[in-house]
């Protein structure tokens, strides 16, 4: 087994490993305890595995944990603080975007990355859809999820 | 767990080619959107990769003294878009490289990358065909430069051998200057799906004549192909729509696509043909030209 030590942050928190060349990003973070990863397709389709490095969405499925080496990572329970649920999370519960929930945590950080980039312009519905065309949703239709996002970025 | 045999990470160029050189079986990893897919899929031909993810000399894009424009293969699809260089000078590669997948696969995949995978579908390639780009390598026996229209062998095939790298993308001032472009991907779905046909232009007209028009299409043969026959037979026509109709069916001449089952070979000529219509008219209107 070929291993190297990487030390990164998720969710503020600094972490050394000396992890296996062969894991993704998602495989480590899941062992770390961060279940809000999934595992959808793990081929880069469905964004279930998103997290945010460096404040860009990226599929954890197709990115070696060597990767991460030196990178801030936020994973969807980081963006929960004492008890208190996120803006976009919130957002999410007000809008009805949830249900079975397992495609949840990935968008919330891709919803977050994009209220953080485009808060305060004016955005309209395709570009939403657009910034959000690397999640799927076998159950909600989108709809609630699109309005979910336009309201984080009202006020 | 991706089954990697064995993983070597290369800081710099001549470091990578080294690492090559040395194992016969090795494969470089950029953005990886390729090859950790292929492993996944349990293709061994990739389990001995040597990273370029990090490779800072083969990232940046920057405008030379002489209007050249350099783009670094190792450059992921969202800093091509949101490079500013790239939008004043060749902005049909920020517009290609914004229909390859989601926006977290073009967080990480590389230019590079997608010319060098060799897919026929390569979203950025015919955009850079239409710029005449130049490719710079450099292998263990030196470096060279490589035309993108010639770099394509055929489907998955290129000419890079084992050792090469590839380094940048180089863009001519007078490759782009004074040019209308529109790139156009015609797929079955309009995000995360590869090209059904893609579609180049990139035209110069003068007191209501076509000067120049270069116009390339993925998809429609075994590799990226120029429509020549159609190139040649446009030059000194009025810039009129009818006169469109007549170079869109003469691009069929250079083309030759494939049955399968994304779309049978008749509804792709079709696509062709549709395709080569809109876009070279779009390029025109770009080019600042009322039709
Ligand atoms: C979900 C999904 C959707 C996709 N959608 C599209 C799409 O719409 N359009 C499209 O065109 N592609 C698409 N792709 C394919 C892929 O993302 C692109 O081809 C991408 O540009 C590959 O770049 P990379 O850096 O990730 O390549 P890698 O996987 O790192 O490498 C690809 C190949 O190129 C070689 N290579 C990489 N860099 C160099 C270099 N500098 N010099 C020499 N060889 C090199 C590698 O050895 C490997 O053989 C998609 C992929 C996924 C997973
Ligand atoms: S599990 Fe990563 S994109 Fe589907
Ligand atoms: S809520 Fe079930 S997949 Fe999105």
């Amino acid at each position: 087994m070929i291993t190297k030590e990487i030390e990164f942050t998720v969710n503020g928190q600094l972490i050394t490993l000396d992890v296996d060349i062969r894991k993704s990003l998602l495989d480590v973070l899941r062992e770390e305890g961060l279940t809000s990863i999934k595992q959808g397709c793990g081929v880069g389709e469905c964004g279930a595995c998103t997290a945010l490095i460096d404040d860009i969405p990226m599929d954890t499925c197709m990115y070696l944990a060597v990767w991460a080496d030196g990178k801030d990572i936020r994973t969807s329970e980081g963006e929960s603080r004492d008890g208190q649920v996120s803006k976009v999370q919130q957002a999410y519960i007000d809008a009805g975007a949830v249900q079975c929930g397992y495609c949840t945590p990935g968008f919330i950080m891709t919803s977050t990355a994009f209220v953080e980039k485009y808060k305060g312009q004016k955005v309209d519905r395709d570009l939403i859809r657009k910034e959000h065309s690397g999640n799927l949703c076998r159950c909600t239709g989108y709809e609630t999820i699109v309005c979910a996002v336009e309201s984080c970025l009202k006020d | 767990m991706f089954d990697i045999k064995s993983y070597e990470k290369a800081d710099t160029v001549k470091q990578a080619i080294e690492l090559l050189s040395a194992n016969p079986d090795a494969k470089l990893i950029a953005g990886g959107t390729d090859v950790l897919i292929r492993l996944r899929e349990g293709h061994e031909e990739f389990s001995s990769i040597i990273d370029i993810h990090h490779l800072e000399e083969i990232k940046g894009v920057e405008m030379q003294d002489n209007m050249d424009v350099r783009i670094g293969a190792g450059m992921c699809f969202t800093d091509v878009i949101e490079s500013e260089i790239i939008d004043q000078t060749i902005p049909i590669v920020a517009e290609a490289s914004g229909t390859v997948g989601g926006p977290q696969v073009r967080n990480v995949a590389t230019i590079g990358g997608n010319l060098c995978n060799g897919a026929i579908s390569a979203d950025s390639v015919a955009s850079l065909c239409v710029l005449d780009a130049t490719l710079e390598i450099e292998g263990i026996d030196g470096a060279r430069e490589v035309p993108v229209t010639e770099f394509y062998l055929g489907p998955g095939k290129i000419v890079l051998t084992h050792t090469e790298i590839l380094k940048s993308i180089y863009i001519k001032a007078e490759n782009y200057m004074g040019f209308g472009t529109h790139y156009y991907k015609y797929a079955m779905r309009n995000a995360m799906d590869i090209a059904t046909i893609g579609c180049a232009a990139a035209i110069k007209v003068d007191e209501g004549k076509v000067e120049t028009l270069k116009l390339a299409f993925t998809v429609a043969a075994p590799k990226p192909t120029r429509a020549t026959t159609a190139e040649q037979f446009s030059v000194g026509l009025d810039a009129t729509s009818e006169n469109i109709e007549k170079i869109a069916k003469k691009a069929l001449e250079d083309l030759n696509p494939r049955d399968s089952w994304r779309a049978s070979k008749d509804f792709r000529l079709h696509i062709i043909e549709t395709l080569a219509k809109r876009v070279i008219t779009a390029a025109i209107i770009d080019a600042g030209v009322q039709l």
